[in-house]
């Protein structure tokens, strides 16, 4: 009986094996069809970071590790990950070993080799080439071919986390032999390079209509010969994000829409028709309140929201900072505008789960307008005539900027209700996104001049370590005109204790530890009141249900791994 | 007549160049960033880098300088190359490069215009060919039957907006019926007849969509200068003289109704190239319309400038032909 058993077993196991063989050939399942409500400009994401044309770029080019859809970093065109166990890290941390995988080819036949990464890094670091993603390679002196299978990485200091430069759909490997004519000043010049790069991907570009489709064609020379499961891939952008999802969910025209940005209600009523599904991923994005640490009172003219305009006269005090989050009901919100691709949050940095604080949650998460209202009273801010609460002629009537949005405006629109049960009135305020994240130091409406009391928007990190994140809240990175309000610190919060431990962060090798730093850090943000976080926002995608095989990644590119998608049958 | 066309042509130069300055100048102070869109995980300096790489960093008046170069000679003697194979200098000049997609403006223009021209243009031949029967016989019939159908209609095809009229279609035709694809593809070649079947039933939405909307604006034109030639006194002295009703209607009104409609129509040439920018954007037609739409949100300031100003040109271009027409139609104009 239990010799049955067993061979039962592996014939189940093999009937297994084999139906997977059935599918597993490539070229089987015709044609992928994606749409992206935002057109893709360009296949060369180092001119341009678009979220857009780095995710369209990934089926194409591709990096020396990834991030798979828990956010670990998988080795991708190398053997392993370089490690300080296994000597690929050096134990002074300046440098960093890669191990190519031998044998890898470029769609065109020829080898991938350790010059190709060198290559990359100086396309990438000239500059007159105006690189999108400079930040990636930043703290690097040299990149040299050790061999040609292998890279050697040299840091300017000590780098306790080195895994940036060609980690991550944002920084990809490029040909040298497509690009060499294309460094510096003369990189927009390489039109057909810049549309159609040789990769190394489960795809190679055969048409590219820019700002409109590209069509992809399996790689002849890709290093699985059993995938691509599909012959080739259509890319059509342009139009909204509701049209999107209802091509793939409704009318079943197209098997992936990237990002669909909608309301709850009308995405249910498109998955009544019962042809997609939605994907939902949860990265590192925080929908935020930033409040205001500088007086942002218009009479002070050019000196609003900087030193000169001294402290906020009502949101420098830290009752009245608290008593705003307490105020907020992060349930509705969520409802109402995120669905399940939104979770209440707290805290600025949220995920991955080993860095995600817990701390605050507790008095934080659930809305409490009476301790709010508490607090207020002994603070000393009393309800005037007209019910808003003041203070030595003080107000707390606030302008509540952001760009512009339907979801955003309405969360503008709950928030202030809620603020109303405080006594604290809110002046709403939106500015086109373009002009709002524009960062032109004559606009007056940019989230860098911060000319309003609190204002919201939404900001992540790239890879899963969150210290060059959390390094934003510097001192001295707050934007004033002396830096051309260039500078990440937007609150314009300043603590020198934060500061010191961020300094410990950047010296601190020990990934416990690091996590460890890393919570105290995103917990004082929260109890400080820097900002108030509202929503941990996730990457929603709709999929055709005949698709199978999807990862849904916020951590990479959401087609990060494109080659194993197939039909089901 | 010819000296009026000669004159004319010699004063839109001016014109034009200071509707391109006009342009670029309120392009320059509009608060947009070609950077803007970019994830905020790219740091300030980068975007800097990234703006200097663009030439950003350069005063207005070389940039407005540069433009001009690129637009009126460099641009210009490469279409002259491609067209007649001469070489020109080196042949390495400097295009006008978009921001966004880094390539050169004029291919991307080049490659809008067939979907443009057959989807917009279409619907405006269709809207013609809809609005002048249909306003002769309303202002023929006036206060009939056929004639308030047609008003009611043409108001609706005015008043409704095409994203609306556009989403409606493909709430109908695309979820319900699915008789027609909700997206345009523009890869689409037809070479046999299954490929113009495809071909006719991707266009036919925004075709109709936009055709409503033209053949309401005409129609109206029609009906009302119609109206206004057949209670002339030369159209009473026609039927005294026992001329057809059909010949009154057909070759007396009509040809003296048409002169103002001309006009109107020809007027409206230029919209068919800077395409219908919604229903472009509902239909994904991505012509001219949705290149533009695109390049404005991006800050893609090269690709707006060249295209609104390719515009501007067509519109001083149309005005001057339709002044010329109403001169040929209507020998009672002079203008020398």
């Amino acid at each position: 009986m239990k010799k049955f058993k067993i061979l039962l077993a592996g014939t189940v196991a093999c009937m297994a094996l084999s139906s997977s063989m059935a599918y597993a050939e490539r070229g089987t399942d015709g044609d992928l069809k994606i749409l992206f409500w935002q057109a893709v400009s360009t296949m060369n994401p180092y001119l341009s970071g678009g979220t857009k044309e780095v995710f369209a770029s990934s089926m194409v080019i591709e990096p020396l590790a990834r991030y798979d859809e828990t956010g670990e970093l998988v080795p991708w065109l190398v053997t392993e990950l370089p490690t300080l166990e296994n000597g690929g890290f050096s134990e002074d941390m300046l440098s960093l070993t890669w191990k190519l995988k031998p044998d890898l080819k470029w769609s065109d036949g020829t080898d991938f080799t350790a010059e190709d990464v060198v290559f990359t890094w100086k396309y990438c670091t000239d500059p007159n080439g105006g690189c999108a993603q400079a930040a990636q390679y930043e703290g690097i002196t040299n990149v040299e071919a050790v061999d040609p299978l292998t890279v050697k990485i040299t840091f300017s200091e000590a780098k306790p986390y080195p895994y940036s430069a060609f980690v991550g759909a944002q920084s990809p490997v490029i040909q040298a032999a497509q690009f060499k004519d294309c460094l510096g000043a003369a990189a927009p010049g390489c039109t057909s390079a810049n549309f159609g790069p040789i990769g190394t991907g489960p795809f190679v570009v055969k048409d590219f209509k820019p700002n409109d489709v590209i069509t992809f064609e399996a790689n002849p020379n890709y290093r699985d010969p059993a995938k691509p499961a599909f012959a080739s891939a259509t890319l059509k952008g342009g139009g909204d994000a509701a049209s999107a999802a209802r091509a793939v969910l409704e009318t079943g025209e197209y098997d992936y829409a990237w990002n669909a940005q909608v309301e709850p209600e009308v995405l249910a009523a498109m998955m009544a028709a019962g042809k997609g599904r939605l994907e939902i991923s949860f990265g590192t994005q925080v929908e935020r309140i930033n409040l205001n640490h500088f007086n942002a009172d218009p009479a002070l003219g050019d000196k609003r929201s900087t030193a000169e305009a001294g402290p906020h006269p009502s949101l420098s005090d830290p009752a009245v900072r608290r008593a705003l989050s307490l105020a907020i009901d992060r349930d509705i919100i969520v409802e109402a505008g995120y669905g399940q691709s939104g979770r209440p949050t707290c805290n600025i940095v949220p995920a991955p789960e080993t860095v995600a604080s817990t701390k605050n949650d507790s008095w934080c998460l659930t809305q409490d307008i009476e301790a709010a209202n508490k607090l207020l009273d002994e603070a000393g801010w009393e309800r005037g005539s007209d019910g808003i609460r003041e203070k030595d002629g003080v107000r707390l009537s606030y302008l509540y900027a952001t760009s512009t949005n339907s979801v955003r405006q309405a969360t503008q629109e709950l928030v202030k209700a809620m603020w109303a049960e405080i006594g604290v009135d809110a002046e709403l305020r939106n500015a086109s996104a373009s002009v709002f994240f524009g960062g032109d130091p004559a606009s007056p409406d940019t989230f860098q001049k911060f000319y309003a009391d609190v204002e919201m928007y939404t900001n992540n990190f790239d890879g899963t370590d969150p210290e060059k994140y959390l390094a934003e809240w510097l001192c001295d990175k707050m934007p004033s005109p002396a830096n051309g309000w260039q500078g990440q610190n937007i609150p314009r919060y300043c603590n020198p204790e934060y500061d010191a431990l961020v300094g410990e962060l950047s010296r601190t090798a020990d990934l416990e530890k690091r996590a460890e730093l890393s919570k105290q850090l995103n917990d004082m943000l929260t109890e400080e009141g820097a900002h108030i976080a509202l929503v941990h926002r996730g990457d929603q995608s709709s999929f055709a249900n005949s698709l199978q095989g999807v990862r849904m990644n916020s951590w990479d590119s959401q087609v990060w791994n494109i080659a194993d998608w197939y039909r089901a049958k | 007549m010819f000296t009026y066309t000669l004159r004319r042509l010699f004063f839109a130069i001016p014109t034009l160049l200071v509707i391109s300055f006009v342009i670029f100048a309120l392009l320059d102070l509009a608060p947009s960033d070609p950077t803007g869109d970019l994830p905020l995980t790219i740091p300030p300096e980068v975007r800097e880098q990234i703006r200097a790489s663009l030439g950003l960093d350069q005063p207005f008046l070389i940039r407005y300088l540069k433009w001009l170069q690129q637009f009126f000679i460099n641009e210009p003697l490469n279409i002259l190359e491609s067209l007649t194979g001469w070489q020109f200098g080196d042949g390495e000049r400097m295009r006008i490069l978009s921001w966004a997609t880094r390539s050169p403006v004029v291919d991307l223009i080049v490659q809008r215009m067939p979907q443009t021209l057959w989807v917009v243009g279409l619907a405006y031949l269709f809207g013609i060919l809809l609005a002048v029967p249909i306003g002769v016989i309303s202002a023929y019939k006036q206060y009939s039957i056929f004639d308030q159908i047609g008003t009611f209609v043409s108001m609706v095809g005015y008043s409704v907006p095409t994203f609306f009229t556009g989403v409606l279609l493909i709430v109908i035709f695309s979820s319900y019926l699915q008789w027609f694809p909700s997206v345009y593809d523009t890869n689409l070649v037809v070479n046999d007849f299954s490929s113009l079947m495809a071909q006719i039933r991707q266009m036919a939405m925004p075709v109709a969509v936009l055709a409503l909307y033209n053949a309401s604006q005409i129609t109206r034109f029609v009906r009302a200068s119609m109206l206004d030639n057949l209670h002339q006194d030369y159209v009473r002295t026609a039927r005294a003289k026992g001329v057809k009703e059909k010949a009154v209607l057909l070759v007396h009104v009509l040809r003296n109704s048409l002169i103002p409609v001309v006009t109107v129509i020809a007027l409206g040439v230029p919209t068919i190239f800077s395409g219908a920018i919604i229903t472009e954007q509902i239909f994904r037609v991505n012509g001219l319309g949705q290149l533009l739409i695109v390049a404005v949100q991006g800050a893609d300031i090269p690709l707006v400038q060249t295209l609104t100003f390719i515009f501007a040109v067509l519109i001083v271009l149309f005005n001057l032909i339709a002044d010329v027409l109403y001169g040929i139609l209507d020998p009672r104009i002079r203008y020398d």
